[in-house]
């Protein structure tokens, strides 16, 4: 298993991913710049947090047009795993590859803060190993997810509403749903669900020094993915 | 050269948070006449060989995105 993290101009969690990857659930994992036009050799993707090209016109808007882009629209195609985290999704989203869009958040604020998430989903391997409710961090200015009621209804019906924020102890009301998604919406996958985005950054949960390792129930797919 | 001018307007179903804040900060000013403001963004664009479809091309492919924006062009007189 031989995970690509990708990285553009402005990506900031690269290293949370390989750090995450490599040291706490044991698979490989190497830095590959947007320039590239080639994944061979990889099995995974994944799409980083950060401020891609300064989130200039719509965050992950040049991103998604970047040439390696190309290569993923492929990888994506052949079914193959994809994870976007926070930026990473906004990317996805912008690509066409997941639906919908991310919009600045309801309060205007940049949040940075833990959030209660729950799978719904039973379609996708991301989602395969999580039971119960995670404690993940948020970091993100624009991450209230919107879609067309066309588009809801169908991510509803069809299991493919990745995250959907939660109630969790010590939250108060209104609080579960921090940046205003359209129902409460966390993480969304794609028709086949091997292309997951989601705004909760799993990779900074994987070991107890952080805090806690809520992370691993997703990043664990990437060992279930190796067998 | 022609000078393009790009709207790019966010659709009239969605919220607009920077919007919201801004129409707040104009009624706290005393401005009670007002309901609503919606933020948008202007492009200037200046071409060679100006071609409507070429710019819209440019449109569709980045400068907006159609899950929730909508834009229109304004070409300014040479």
């Amino acid at each position: 298993m031989r995970v690509a993290i990708l990285r553009f101009p402005g990506s900031n969690c690269d290293q949370d991913a390989l750090y995450s990857l490599r040291d706490d659930i044991g698979v490989q994992a190497q830095y590959v710049w947007q320039d590239e036009s080639s994944l061979s050799g990889y099995d995974a993707v994944w799409l980083p947090g950060g401020f891609s090209f300064g989130d200039y016109l719509r965050c992950g808007a040049m991103a998604s047009r970047a040439p390696v882009m190309q290569e993923v629209r492929r990888f994506a195609a052949e079914g193959r795993p994809v994870i976007g985290v926070c930026n990473g999704f906004q990317v996805l989203c912008e690509a066409g590859l997941l639906p919908g869009a991310l919009m600045a958040n309801i309060g205007q604020k940049f949040l940075c803060q833990d959030v209660y998430v729950r799978s719904e989903s039973n379609i996708s391997i991301w989602t395969a190993g999580v039971h119960g409710v995670l404690k993940l961090p948020i970091a993100h200015g624009e991450g209230r997810y919107v879609a067309d009621p066309e588009t809801l209804e169908r991510l509803e019906g069809s299991g493919r509403i990745a995250f959907r924020y939660v109630d969790g102890p010590g939250l108060v009301d209104g609080d579960q749903n921090p940046n205003g998604s359209m129902n409460a919406i966390a993480g969304v996958l794609n028709e086949r669900g091997n292309v997951m985005g989601l705004m909760p950054h799993p990779e900074r949960r994987t070991r107890a020094l952080l805090g806690a390792t809520d992370g691993l129930s997703i990043m664990n797919a990437f060992l279930a993915l190796a067998v | 050269m022609t000078t393009v001018r790009v709207y790019v307007t966010l659709k009239p179903s969605l919220l607009d948070s920077a919007g919201r804040t801004v129409a707040g900060a104009l009624q706290k000013l005393g401005f009670d006449e007002l309901n609503e403001a919606r933020i948008g963004k202007l492009i200037e664009l200046k071409v060679r060989d100006y071609d409507e479809k070429r710019v819209k091309e440019m449109c569709d492919k980045l400068l907006a995105n159609p899950v929730i924006e909508d834009y229109r062009l304004e070409v300014q007189p040479a």
